[in-house]
């Protein structure tokens, strides 16, 4: 799960990390509030959308008055803002963060993720911060300072220092650095968070470390224990389908293709839309239903499926252990009847109880083409999508 | 042989109580499994299918000799039974509980290391169907019906996807050693080497077949220890060829990541150590059979 800006800035100064003076904005009005409020005579006005890449998108607006804040919110609110991260669709920008802005001395990168490989939260920097850090780790990754932190005791002072120092800061500024680091690892171990970017991490002017960009992502299996992090998801940066879908306890990927798939188990599903690309044709999603999948489960599958409408075939492949056959074919006839699929549908079951669940896709008497294997699967459906095309 | 459990393995079921425990409990009973027990704290002292529940996994131990336990509960208390289970003494824990946290399993995995490594417990999972060695035991959510007994170790990170390259496996006639699930999440108990390494020592399987998923360093791992230290041949397989990139946020991932997190780049780097990748996700049994009638002359490891 991601949050916005303005809220991990929030968050990470709740752990002791300077951020600038600033608040959040729903209207051009609260946002020209905002800036009297804050003072001074420069301010920032940052789209909150959850992608980086935002200036260069044009969602960042420098304004040197009143006057300009109003015009840049305006301009802003209400707009879709492409990034490099968004996709092509873009994400719609309904609030801004309103910052005083600050004259910048320098300009880090500090980074913060569970590594996968280490199995260990890992502290990344770099002394310039910025969008090129991608292609700095890329190009020199020698040069990408790291520090990996043992679990048993957490991230100690010295690890700090060594990164402050490592990233060429004067003494005063050092310890500044470390209260930072020690602060946005403090957050990253207590909210369950995945990733905490501070890109850039500023030295300003006066001599203070700030926090002036901050991204946090964080692990949706914790959030159970974190309901003042869960609180801050909004939904209007998430795609509705996908949305929709984990309400139902199911996986979705919206895709391009026009067959849409409904499988259980993530690796079975990425596999057999391998196979129908193989065989010729393009999947329209992505949809784990994971197990135990009741009938109603399996009729919100197909709803949502069916809502793009770009799907001429439908393939549902489940092999069942923890489901068995009987159910999920009486889900597949039960979504059938009640969702009205009008597209061919190929139905191919296997694991428990299959010959009970094939039985009662047989006696349902619907137009329902079955198959025994994953082959003869994707081959029917593009065969059947080939059909539906041509019709 | 088989790797990690057969019949005489005592096994212990935590979480026993609860649907989910008795059904599966239930299922690996019929297949043939050692179930000696369970564990419910506060239920201590009744009989659940015909066995003894205790308060601890300490005192399960104690009662019936148990030394590999099943973990069926949920998500938020699967972290603390994993480690009362390594704390007890069982020498292997397999918990299918899936939605972990991830710092949880952090925090597990740093825990399971404080024990010396004569008594270390392994970890298959969690989020995944367990193991089964066919026709003599399992531990898990698999059905078991779809397993024949043979020479191929299967280990694999998706559950339904390992039960496909099962099924293939049976309709030509390739029968398994030991299948593992280890799990699809981010961070997990075993991994690919760790399973691999056990079926190169099993003198009962003669090769292994390894299927992979998209995202993570450990399928690379693998292809480097299969170059390294595998004399007998490995087919792999890594679903996601055709899964589109995601959306993002920030760059703090792809710094850590470096080549090998697609499905394309690691069946290159499985390709380039040695391994017969399958060609499509229909080809996973007969890419297997294929190997195995190849009979390749065991390769003899040479000391640098």
């Amino acid at each position: 799960m991601n949050i916005h800006e303005y809220q991990a800035k929030e968050l990470l100064a709740g752990f002791g990390v300077g951020v600038p003076k600033g608040g959040v904005a729903y209207s051009a009005d609260q946002a020209v509030y905002r800036a009297v409020e804050i003072g001074g005579s420069r301010w920032v006005v940052k789209a909150q959308i959850h992608s980086g890449a935002r200036g260069k998108a044009g969602g960042v607006r420098l304004c040197a008055g009143d006057v300009d804040v109003r015009q840049a919110a305006k301009e802003l609110l209400g707009k879709t803002l492409v990034t490099a991260q968004t996709g092509p669709d873009g994400l719609p920008v309904h609030r801004l963060l309103v910052e005083e802005a600050l004259p910048i001395a320098r300009e880090l990168y500090l980074g913060l993720v569970l590594d996968r490989g280490r199995e260990r939260i890992v502290v990344v920097a770099h002394p310039h911060g910025g969008m090129e850090i991608e292609e700095i780790a890329q190009r020199e990754p020698e040069a990408i300072l790291r520090e990996v932190v043992e679990p048993a005791v957490g991230m100690q002072a010295f690890q700090a220092r060594e990164l402050a120092f490592g990233l060429g800061l004067a003494p005063a500024q050092v310890n500044q650095a470390v209260v930072v680091i020690l602060g946005a690892y403090r957050a990253f171990r207590e909210l369950d968070a995945t990733m905490v970017e501070i890109n850039p991490l500023v030295v300003t002017a006066d001599g203070r470390v700030l926090a002036l960009d901050v991204k946090m992502s964080f692990d949706d299996n914790a959030m159970f224990r974190r309901p003042n992090v869960a609180e801050l998801r909004d939904y209007a940066q998430e795609d509705p389908r996908e949305a929709e879908a984990a309400q139902h306890g199911l996986n979705y990927v919206a895709l391009d293709g026009d067959i849409g798939c409904i499988i259980n188990g993530a690796g079975l599903a990425m596999a057999t839309m391998d196979m129908i690309k193989h065989a010729g044709g393009e999947p329209a999603n992505f949809l784990d239903i994971g197990g135990g999948a009741s009938p109603d489960r399996v009729a919100a599958a197909f709803r949502l499926v069916l809502s793009d409408k770009n799907v001429r075939a439908i393939l549902v492949n489940v092999f069942a252990g923890i489901n068995r056959c009987d159910w999920v074919a009486q889900g597949v006839v039960q979504a059938v009847r009640e969702v009205q699929v009008t597209v061919p549908l190929v139905v191919r079951l296997a694991g428990t109880n299959v010959q009970e669940g094939r039985r009662i896709l047989k006696e349902s008497g619907l137009p329902i083409i079955t198959t025994d294997t994953l082959a003869e699967a994707a081959d029917r459906v593009v065969a059947a999508r080939d059909g539906a095309r041509a019709a | 042989m088989s790797i990690l459990l057969d019949e005489r393995t005592p096994v212990i079921v935590q979480g026993f109580t609860g649907d989910k425990g008795t059904f599966h409990a239930k299922e690996m009973i019929a297949y043939g499994t050692h179930v000696v027990g369970g564990v419910t704290p506060g239920k201590g002292g009744a009989t659940h299918l015909e066995r003894p529940v205790f308060n601890t996994v300490k005192e399960a131990v104690a009662a019936t000799g148990a030394v590999a336990s099943l973990v069926l509960v949920p998500a938020p208390f699967c972290a603390d039974a994993v480690m009362e289970a390594a704390d007890a003494g069982i020498r292997l824990v397999v918990t299918i509980t899936d939605g972990v946290p991830a710092q949880d399993m952090m925090r597990v995995k740093r825990y399971l290391w404080r024990y010396a490594k004569e008594r270390r417990t392994r970890l298959i999972g969690p989020n995944c169907a367990g193991v089964i060695s066919p026709g003599k035991a399992m531990m898990g959510i698999m059905p078991g019906h779809i397993y024949t007994r043979g020479a191929v170790g299967v280990v694999t990170r998706s559950g339904t996807l390992g039960y496909e390259a099962a099924a293939q496996m049976q309709a030509l006639g390739v029968g398994i050693t030991t299948s593992v699930g280890i799990g699809g999440d981010p961070i997990n108990g075993s991994s690919f080497v760790d399973l691999l390494a056990l079926f190169e020592e099993d003198p009962e399987t003669d090769a292994v077949m390894m299927i992979g998923e998209i995202g993570g360093p450990q399928e690379a791992d693998a292809a480097r220890f299969v170059k390294e230290h595998m004399t007998k041949p490995v087919i792999g397989y890594v679903a996601g060829l055709t899964a589109p990139k995601g959306r993002r946020m920030g760059h703090a991932g792809a710094i850590i990541s470096a080549f090998g997190d697609t499905a394309a780049e690691k069946a290159e780097i499985m390709r380039s150590a040695g391994l017969v990748v399958a060609p499509s996700p229909a080809d996973l049994g007969a890419t297997v059979a294929q190997a195995l009638a190849r009979k390749p002359a065991r390769r003899v490891m040479v000391s640098p």
